[in-house]
């Protein structure tokens, strides 16, 4: 199936009083439609960065995306003019984040809020937008969704504002759903419904959905593909099984070790991986994880290693393995 | 085994207010009648999801709240109504370690200050000492005695974190409050953290009172494991029990709704609907029981005790 997504050699800096700060250096991945791909990564690894660029979202100044193209299905989304951009934001490429109450307008009712967005991209009258976002609500199983969409975001629980939010960015049937640690503020029972529910909608809609996360048993639970990333950079590229099954660069394999797992013998060690990620403004020559890394030999210290296939579908970056 | 801490029937309630004037209009049971104790050397894991009430438990014991009714007792000694002169003596035994290395640090104090300065309050050692106990607490817990002299802003979460373990080891107590220590970190410096709280307790027999909401977290960290949901224990028991064999419809539908990091294995789709109830309006009967599979008519109205249904598995549910 032909990719709905292709992003190649992004690139997104900031220009800051410490120097500039390599936020997204040359990622490139592609996703289908019906496709979810997880983008993983630890605290500042660029992760969010790199989906605010999609969104051309990048605060302009300090940011700045320097290089790389964005197309979707066909259309360079950095090439477009900003009424060109907020035309295919909500109609083609929609975003939610972690905290809904933060992204919803606090003095509108959801349904209003709904309504807008969808009059806003289509030619319809106020009571058809209502009566879609009363819809829409119910898509993402709201119950009494005409009773809930006169409601304020105060009244509702975080995961039915989440659930909110959800039907707001799908409203309008964008082909590409970007979910910024959607399930992080929520509770455990709370998240595996609304990652149920993404899931369902995917498949109902046939939405590609782009899954950022920090969680690695999320990742497992919903991502076909992911990519994993370090200091700004894409070091590791593949589908789920098999990155889980045989990860390929060290900052993976640590990852994964350092993850608590059912099961465990008592007492046992958690592997972890010494020492903290880099300050993007002054990251080491070579490998970015080199000064974490246990198997680092000199070329790491010297020269950024190239992403290279390493097994069938399976890309990373190390000199190492 | 002797018993470090006894907790029994301990209640929190607060009141609830609105309007203008602040009237109280209803109260919220945060904890409701809730009983464990915790032995030497132990770690009882206390998990739960938001609003269950954990972190109150963890407050309450400490007596950083007072609790409404019930009673602590510490070193077989009742702590539920000591004066504020002995208590302070008893901060000495029993410290907290909170979630959030970023806001319980004062940003103007420098490091190791901040992990002297219980000493400096009890009025221990002269500044020398209290300079050398601060070296050797840095060592201790992994961290340079020459970051001493920098301010929280210059460590990162993970040695934040390491600098509030310091100050809770800094005054030798036998009992730590964990609450949330590692949510707010990244999964390898959480790993890091963690194996440092295993290693105290290893070296110096401390007892744990672990709060979180990750379960994985608390399978990895402790002996026992006690689940609450709205200001109640609905199970408690070791910890090879409970993840093996979890016998509340809530503790299972917390295990299953855990996503697992091994693709190969795919979670059934069968998650408990809803929300988890106002814990000021709680419901009649079992609190879980508009979200239980397994409800039955009794649930609704008869609320059910906790407890004993094998020896040490104690499980607040009409049908196990």
């Amino acid at each position: 199936m032909a990719a709905v997504l292709e992003v190649a050699g992004l690139t997104t800096v900031f220009h800051t009083r410490t120097g500039v700060v390599r936020a997204v250096q040359d990622v490139s991945f592609s996703v289908e439609a019906g496709e979810t791909l997880a983008i993983v990564g630890e605290s500042g690894c660029g992760k969010t960065m790199t989906a605010l660029s999609l969104m051309r979202l990048i605060p302009t100044p300090p940011g700045q995306i320097t290089a790389g193209t964005v197309r979707l299905a066909g259309t360079d989304l950095l090439g477009l003019s900003e009424a060109g951009m907020r035309k295919m934001r909500g109609s083609q490429i929609a975003m939610i984040f972690q905290e809904p109450m933060t992204a919803l307008n606090p003095l509108l009712t959801i349904g209003r809020q709904i309504a807008e967005m969808v009059s806003l991209h289509e030619n319809i009258s106020r009571r058809a937008a209502n009566a879609r976002a009363v819809e829409m609500l119910q898509q993402v199983r709201i119950p009494a969704p005409e009773r809930r969409a006169r409601e304020y975001p105060h009244q509702m629980s975080g995961g039915m504002r989440q659930r909110a939010m959800i039907a707001m960015a799908l409203a309008c049937r964008p082909k590409v759903l970007i979910a910024d640690e959607p399930t992080t503020a929520l509770d455990v029972t709370i998240q595996a419904q609304v990652l149920d529910l993404i899931d369902d909608l995917r498949r109902e809609l046939g939405t590609a959905v782009v899954l950022i996360t920090h969680d690695l048993g999320v990742v497992a639970e919903v991502a076909d593909r992911m990519i994993v990333m370090y200091a700004g950079r894409k070091v590791e590229d593949g589908r789920t099984k098999d990155l889980f099954a045989d990860p390929c660069h060290p900052y993976l394999q640590g990852l994964l070790a350092s993850v608590p797992r059912f099961g465990a013998a008592e007492g046992a060690r958690l592997r972890d991986i010494p020492g903290i990620v880099p300050p993007l403004h002054d990251l080491p020559h070579g490998c970015a994880f080199a000064p974490r890394c246990a198997c680092a030999v000199g070329a790491c210290r010297d020269t950024v290693p190239p992403l290279e296939p390493k097994r069938p579908g399976h890309t990373a970056a190390c000199w190492v393995t | 085994m002797t018993m470090l801490l006894e907790v029994s029937e301990l209640r929190k309630t607060f009141p609830a207010r609105t309007g203008l004037f602040g009237n109280v209009i209803d109260r919220v049971h945060a904890v409701d009648g809730i009983s464990f104790s915790i032995a030497e050397g132990r770690t009882l894991g206390l998990v739960g999801e938001s609003g269950c009430g954990k972190s109150t438990v963890g407050r309450a014991v400490l007596r950083l709240i007072e609790p409404s009714s019930g009673s602590v007792r510490f070193e077989g000694s009742d702590i539920t109504h000591l004066p504020p002169k002995q208590l302070r003596a008893l901060r000495r035994r029993m410290q907290i370690v909170f979630q959030d290395p970023y806001s319980s640090l004062n940003p103007r104090q420098r490091a190791g200050d901040i992990v002297a300065e219980p000493l400096m309050v009890h009025g221990i050692a002269d500044a020398a000492q209290r300079r050398e106990t601060a070296e050797s607490l840095f060592a201790k817990v992994g961290l340079q005695p020459r970051q001493m002299s920098l301010y929280p802003h210059q460590f990162s979460g993970g040695q934040r974190q390491r600098i509030s373990i310091a100050r809770a080891l800094a005054l030798g107590p036998r009992f730590i409050v964990a609450d949330e220590p590692v949510s707010a970190l990244d999964v390898s410096v959480q790993a890091q953290v963690i194996n440092l709280l295993m290693d105290l307790q290893a070296q110096d027999g401390l007892s744990y009172l672990f709060i979180s909401h990750n379960l994985a977290v608390v399978e990895h960290v402790s002996h026992d494991v006690a689940v609450m949901y709205l200001g109640r224990i609905v199970e408690h028991t070791d910890k090879a029990t409970i993840f093996a064999r979890p016998l509340h419809p809530y503790t299972q539908a917390l295990m299953a709704a855990v996503p697992v990091a091994d693709p190969a294995i795919r979670r059934d789709k069968k998650h408990v609907m809803g929300d988890v109830p106002s814990p000021i309006n709680r419901p009649p009967g079992c609190h879980f029981h508009p979200r239980c599979p397994l409800v039955q008519d009794r649930c609704r109205t008869e609320e059910p005790a906790l407890r004993e249904v094998q020896p040490g598995h104690r499980v607040a549910c009409h049908l196990a």
